[in-house]
């Protein structure tokens, strides 16, 4: 469905979707009336790592700007754009602030996770005072858009395991899902890959196993990650895993070298191994995921 | 000289500088190819041990017990630090927790 009819569909039914954007060009809206079904869709970007400036992408902040030039150009703006993390290589605030004064110029709402990279330090603060979350929290949240109930996981608060949920969060995560009917699709951000990845390199969430499980009875379940710096795909049930690319640089598949991080590659090689991903979702559809690189 | 004193410049780097009070030395850990090398340095106590990373990846380095905790290290940047307690300190990268290191600190050699 094109977003034309989209918005016929919208209109015909008599359903109206409400945003407010706050200062900071934050999604805070929500659909008005539960149970919308039409189509919706976002673009997802992550691991732009800004102050890095090895050989692997020297200049991880105009490949950033790229991502924002060609998502303010598409036609049909998207209803968000998510960050699933690792905005910043190393925390700092000139870091935070150059990554805010890039994201900040798109057209469409901005929604930022952390990624293990944004905590630094352990400094949880840095990040959400340059990103806060939709509803202010220092802390994972969800909404619902177009009938289609997003969640945005954290799962780089804990320093020593990579990544992790916590109890704390499987409680809310518990809670939440227990609100929403089967047929509602669902989609989940998180930075680190939910479902063992390839766990010897970090790329899994070590309690992600009962987070799937509360998800495996939905009927249409999408997890989008980050992390890992490139695109694989997984599906355990009605759940469709996707790790998106990352507009800094890539990273060996899993397995194919010693150890991960970054990839060195030629300049246009580089380019044809990063980029953005627009994702649309129809009622009674798998996600139609669609990754764009940038050459 | 005594004999402690000269062993310890001999194990050490030339930045050691014993003086009248006490003989600390240099020791260096080297971070590359997401590991720490070597994954065990003893030390005495008080030594300065830097931490250099020569990867194209971040690290850090934490101690699990919270006594030391470096910011981000970018490539080569290296990051010092100086343990007074004797024990062992077990430590890990935070961006990387399975990259594990540890630091054994014996007491130091007094010269008086």
């Amino acid at each position: 469905m094109q977003r034309k009819d989209f918005l016929e569909h919208v209109a015909w039914t008599g359903a109206g979707i409400a945003y407010a954007l706050s200062a900071g060009g934050l999604m805070t809206g929500t659909a008005l009336a539960r149970g919308v079904t039409g189509s919706i869709d976002f673009v997802q970007i992550s691991d732009s790592h800004i102050g890095f400036h090895q050989e692997a992408n020297p200049d991880v902040s105009a490949t950033l700007q790229s991502a924002v030039n060609a998502i303010n150009a598409l036609p049909d703006q998207p209803k968000f754009v998510i960050h699933t993390g690792d905005v910043t290589h190393l925390s700092k605030p000139e870091q935070f602030g150059t990554a805010k004064d890039i994201l900040s110029q798109l057209r469409a709402p901005l929604i930022v996770i952390p990624g293990e990279h944004d905590f630094i330090g352990q400094d949880y603060n840095s990040f959400f005072q340059a990103f806060p979350t939709p509803k202010g929290g220092k802390q994972w949240f969800s909404w619902d858009q177009n009938g289609t109930h997003f969640v945005a996981l954290i799962n780089v608060f804990d320093f020593e395991k990579m990544g992790l949920l916590g109890n704390d969060q499987l409680t809310w995560l518990k809670r939440d899902l227990a609100a929403q009917s089967r047929s509602t699709p669902i989609v989940v951000f998180t930075h680190a890959p939910l479902y063992a990845l390839f766990p010897s390199w970090g790329w899994t969430t070590e309690d992600g196993t009962k987070a799937i499980a509360m998800l495996q009875p939905f009927d249409n379940v999408t997890v989008l990650s980050g992390h890992i710096h490139q695109v694989v795909t997984h599906q355990e049930g009605n759940i469709r895993f996707a790790t998106a690319d990352a507009t800094a640089y890539p990273q060996p598949a899993p397995g194919t070298a010693d150890k991960p991080g970054p990839l060195t590659l030629p300049h246009d090689q580089l380019l044809r191994a990063i980029g953005y991903r627009n994702v649309v979702l129809e009622k009674g559809h798998a996600a139609a995921i669609d990754d764009r690189r940038f050459a | 000289m005594p004999a402690a004193a000269a062993a310890a410049v001999l194990l050490g780097a030339a930045a050691a500088i014993p003086n009248a009070a006490t003989a600390t030395t240099a020791q260096t850990v080297e971070i590359s190819g997401f590991a720490f090398k070597p994954a065990v340095l003893d030390v005495a106590a008080g030594d300065a041990i830097t931490f250099v990373n020569h990867d194209q990846e971040a690290h850090t380095v934490v101690a699990q017990s919270g006594a030391f905790k470096s910011s981000g290290l970018d490539t080569n940047d290296q990051w010092t630090v100086r343990i007074s307690k004797p024990g062992k300190y077990p430590y890990f990268c935070s961006l990387h927790p399975y990259m594990k290191g540890t630091i054994v600190v014996r007491a130091a050699r007094g010269m008086h």
